[in-house]
């Protein structure tokens, strides 16, 4: 059997501790990824001993206290704090899911792990680089296309053909589903993955778009749609509660359709 | 001090900013055939734009008879007559067609039972020149700005326009009063570049995290106008900050003004709905600024709720769950995950929180920065425009109304596109860069990057921020206000003894943290200073210690400028375009706000 090991300088190390201020109430422990590029070294894990009462209750205000009061140096992206701008997208607990909106006392026991989202290249801490889930976004040509002339006014549009849009275009392109799924981790390069993929159904299934043809032509491929394997990690995850997994299937439903 | 060498770019059009204003120029200019870069230090679907809530407004009519004058005067009486009346025209006549055009790119709307774009009730939308609510906000559910956003992505992607993700940027390259592009930070690699441009698009947005509590994102630091201010321009109507109503007590996070819009209510702590007693005609459909302040009354008078009597309750208990879940899905979620509430029972509880600048850098109804000289207070600033929150058109006055903002973002996006079309000439020479253009930028992000004094970027932040939280809130007097003036000089003066200790150029966030911070203060500094000087109350300035407007001297912009190295606020004025565009609608007179 072959033996798998991961190379000397991905092997991440214990790191630095920091205490607890004097006086601290309720102390939990944070072991965060830390990577600095610009520094030689392996990864590390640091653990950061922090007084939650002196924090707000998501995982994302522990992540802010840190910065501000303890380590200013710890990298992590963050903007709309309340789940709609997928900024802050990270491992949390061994689960992918948004800091902004986890609170931290949903992580059992006295230490939470946070690390960057897996399987992506680190960029620093907890910054991971998403260049090629952005590629693969794109590559969907994620826009409305149509063939018959715009009409004066908006393209009419019935309640429930609008609902069927419902439970996707919520998508915030956070990469918490894509960077769940094993088969994204093993075939990243050739397989689509979730977000990407529910985002392909979300234009197949409004009833303004034209180019449902040519778009199923675009997904007829070994990897880019059937390496989904229905593992449901990505529904599991999804912070916005949409599930990734049923879209897939609905995309091959409809592939199977126009062949019978 | 440590070497650091540029990366050049050259193109015809440099937007920073990936919001929905940036965007739209972005795309508009690539789409005439300029060759466009749009540069951002989030990636574009991360931007403060996907947070908007309850709809874009337009007369579309969909769901009764509308006219965009209606509009245009709603907007008007919502500026308490400080917005510009050509400007106003200008937005309200292309809102319709601006509408249409997100329709065709894919946005999904919501629809009437014929399949048609539903429109909702906003506060100071009324129908027939203030008569009674109309229903003019057109929306996605409660995710209008998040679907917006995301086409405009998408569209961006059609139209080939190339975008710079994850590039800070730092100052504005200026040469004789001309802006020649703007440099910037490239986060995942350390480098530095230097975009030259004909023409320069700030779509930077709002600076709301000068206060401590505000629904903006973290992100949100005006970071377009504090380059601008440090380029030697002014910036307009600083003092006029909007507070929404809805926030969620404590944490912050905004609660759209369509739950009002669908009927939802504001109560104190004696459960009456008390803003029938300050808007008789619209009631909880009042614009923000009189909803803020009647709730700051409310409380003051000790009919607030909870243990500490410090906020309001709104009520959406009342209304189908089947409309909440089809129409309210996202602040459902929102008011569970922050509140702990389930609003198809309980009330959400709410304070007014810091969420929109209606001032910002002073732009024409092209989208061209302006500046006065002289005598003339429309000196056009070659080579530079703004757009969306970051601007000040002015559309929005001394108080914005809801759903006005997404409408300024792609009417005005697309008007800086149409303008910079029309003035500029595709891959024209550009003069040479001169080291001396961009030495004093360097000089900064060296000496930010490698500041070794005793406070902390957080410190500081937080100590601005409690400022403008306590001296700058929702009602002011000559006293808070001289307060906030002295406190923020002492924040100022401290910026020599910042410490940043991330030393690294690749994804240092300390030092982004306080770049951010540098352009936050200083409009904070002009935003305390022209409330200070401001003695007269117009929509979101509350002056108690002048509680009436004074059209006779008050009716003009501030103009305010900054010196950077000593904090010193210069103030003139510009005065207000009491006209407008066409003479298809008269001008609205001032007369008496009142609901």
């Amino acid at each position: 059997m072959v033996e798998l090991a991961l190379p000397k300088n991905s092997r991440v190390q214990k790191g630095r501790h920091h205490p607890a201020p004097a006086g601290a109430k309720k102390v939990k422990t944070f072991k965060v990824y830390r990577y600095d590029p610009e520094q030689p070294g392996n990864p590390r894990w640091d653990t950061y001993d922090v007084d939650i009462e002196a924090c707000g209750p998501m995982v994302l205000d522990v992540l802010i206290h840190i910065k501000n009061e303890i380590d200013p140096t710890l990298a992590f992206r963050r903007s709309c704090r309340e789940g709609v701008c997928g900024s802050c997208a990270m491992n949390i607990g061994g689960r992918n899911t948004l800091a902004c909106t986890h609170g931290h006392a949903e992580i059992p026991g006295k230490e939470c792990q946070i690390a960057p989202l897996p399987s992506m290249p680190v960029v620093k801490d907890l910054v991971p680089d998403l260049t090629m889930f952005y590629a693969q976004y794109a590559s969907i040509e994620p826009w409305l296309h149509t063939k018959t002339p715009e009409p004066q006014q908006e393209w009419r549009q019935s309640p429930e053909d609008r609902e069927k849009l419902d439970g996707l275009y919520e998508c915030i392109l956070c990469a918490c589903c894509t960077t769940s799924c094993p088969s994204y981790w093993w075939n990243g390069e050739k397989y689509l993955g979730p977000a990407t993929l529910l985002h392909a159904y979300r234009w197949l299934i409004d009833s303004r778009d034209e180019a449902t043809g040519e778009r199923l032509d675009a997904l007829e491929d070994p990897f880019k749609l059937y390496r989904c394997h229905t593992i449901m990690n990505c529904a599991q995850v999804c912070p916005k509660g949409l599930n990734p997994a049923k879209a897939i299937a609905e995309v091959k439903k409809m592939l199977v359709d126009r062949v019978i | 001090m440590a070497t650091y060498q540029f990366i050049d770019h050259k193109f015809d059009v440099v937007v920073v900013g990936a919001g929905g204003s940036g965007l739209r120029a972005a795309l508009g200019c690539a789409q005439a055939g300029l060759k466009t870069a749009c540069i951002s230090k989030v990636f574009p679907t991360r931007s403060h734009t996907v947070a908007a809530q309850g709809g874009i407004s337009a007369s579309l009519g969909n769901m009764s008879q509308d006219d965009w004058r209606w509009h245009m005067y709603d907007t008007v009486k919502g500026s308490d007559w400080l917005g510009d009346q050509d400007a106003i025209e200008y937005l309200c006549r292309n809102a319709p067609a601006a509408v249409y055009e997100l329709e065709h790119w894919g946005v999904p709307f919501s629809r009437t039972p014929e399949g048609k774009i539903y429109q909702r009730a906003f506060g100071g939308m009324t129908k027939n020149y203030g008569e009674a609510p109309i229903q003019r906000t057109c929306a996605a559910a409660d995710r209008t700005g998040h679907a917006m956003l995301h086409t405009m992505y998408g569209q961006a992607l059609a139209q080939d326009t190339e975008f710079f993700i994850e590039y800070f940027a730092l100052d504005l390259i200026m040469d004789e009063g001309v802006c020649r592009g703007v440099t910037a930070w490239k986060l995942d690699d350390g480098t530095l570049h230097r975009f030259q441009a004909q023409m320069v698009i700030l779509a930077t947005g709002g600076y709301g995290r000068a206060y401590f509590s505000a629904t903006s994102a973290h992100t949100c630091t005006g970071d377009g106008g504090g380059m601008t201010l440090r380029a030697g321009l002014p910036l307009q109507d600083m003092e006029f900050v909007q507070f929404h109503p809805t926030g969620i007590y404590g944490a912050g996070c905004l609660i759209t003004e369509g739950a009002r819009g669908e009927g939802g209510y504001l109560t104190n702590s004696e459960g009456e709905r008390f803003m029938e007693r300050y808007a008789p005609t619209v009631k909880d459909l009042a614009p923000r600024d009189m909803v803020s302040r009647a709730m700051t009354i409310e409380i003051r008078e000790g009919r607030g709720v909870g243990p500490k009597k410090d906020h309001i309750f709104l009520h959406l208990d009342h209304l189908d769950p089947k409309i909440l879940a089809q129409r309210l899905p996202g602040i459902s979620e929102s008011a569970k995950i922050f509140a702990g509430v389930d609003v198809t029972k309980q009330p959400i509880p709410v304070l007014p929180t810091v969420h929109y600048n209606m001032g910002g850098i002073p732009t024409n109804f092209y989208s061209e920065v302006v500046t006065r000289l002289g005598d003339d207070p429309d000196k056009v600033v070659p080579g530079l425009m703004a757009v969306g929150e970051a601007a000040c058109v002015s559309v929005h006055g001394a108080n914005r109304l809801g759903s006005n903002s997404l409408i300024d973002l792609v009417v005005f996006g697309r008007s800086a596109a149409l303008r910079a079309a029309s003035v500029l000439k595709a891959g024209a020479t550009q003069p040479e860069l001169k080291p001396a253009m961009t030495d004093g930028h360097i000089a900064r992000f060296d000496k930010l990057r490698n500041a070794n004094g005793a406070t902390s970027t957080a410190s500081l932040r937080l100590e601005m921020q409690q400022v403008m939280q306590e001296d700058a809130a929702v009602f002011r007097t000559s006293e808070s206000l001289a307060s906030g003036v002295k406190r923020l000089d002492a924040v100022m003066a401290k910026r020599g003894d910042l410490k940043v200790s991330d030393r690294g150029l690749i994804w240092n966030t300390d030092l982004m943290e306080t770049l951010e911070f540098e352009n936050l203060v200083v409009q904070a500094q002009v935003t305390v200073v022209g409330a200070a000087n401001r003695t007269e109350s117009r929509g979101a300035h509350a002056h108690e210690d002048f509680p009436d407007r004074n059209d006779k001297e008050w009716m003009k912009h501030t103009l305010t400028w900054l010196d950077d190295a000593t904090g010193a606020v210069k103030i003139d004025y510009r005065p207000v375009h009491d006209f407008t565009m066409t003479n298809e609608v008269a001008p609205f007179p001032p007369k008496a706000r009142v609901y």
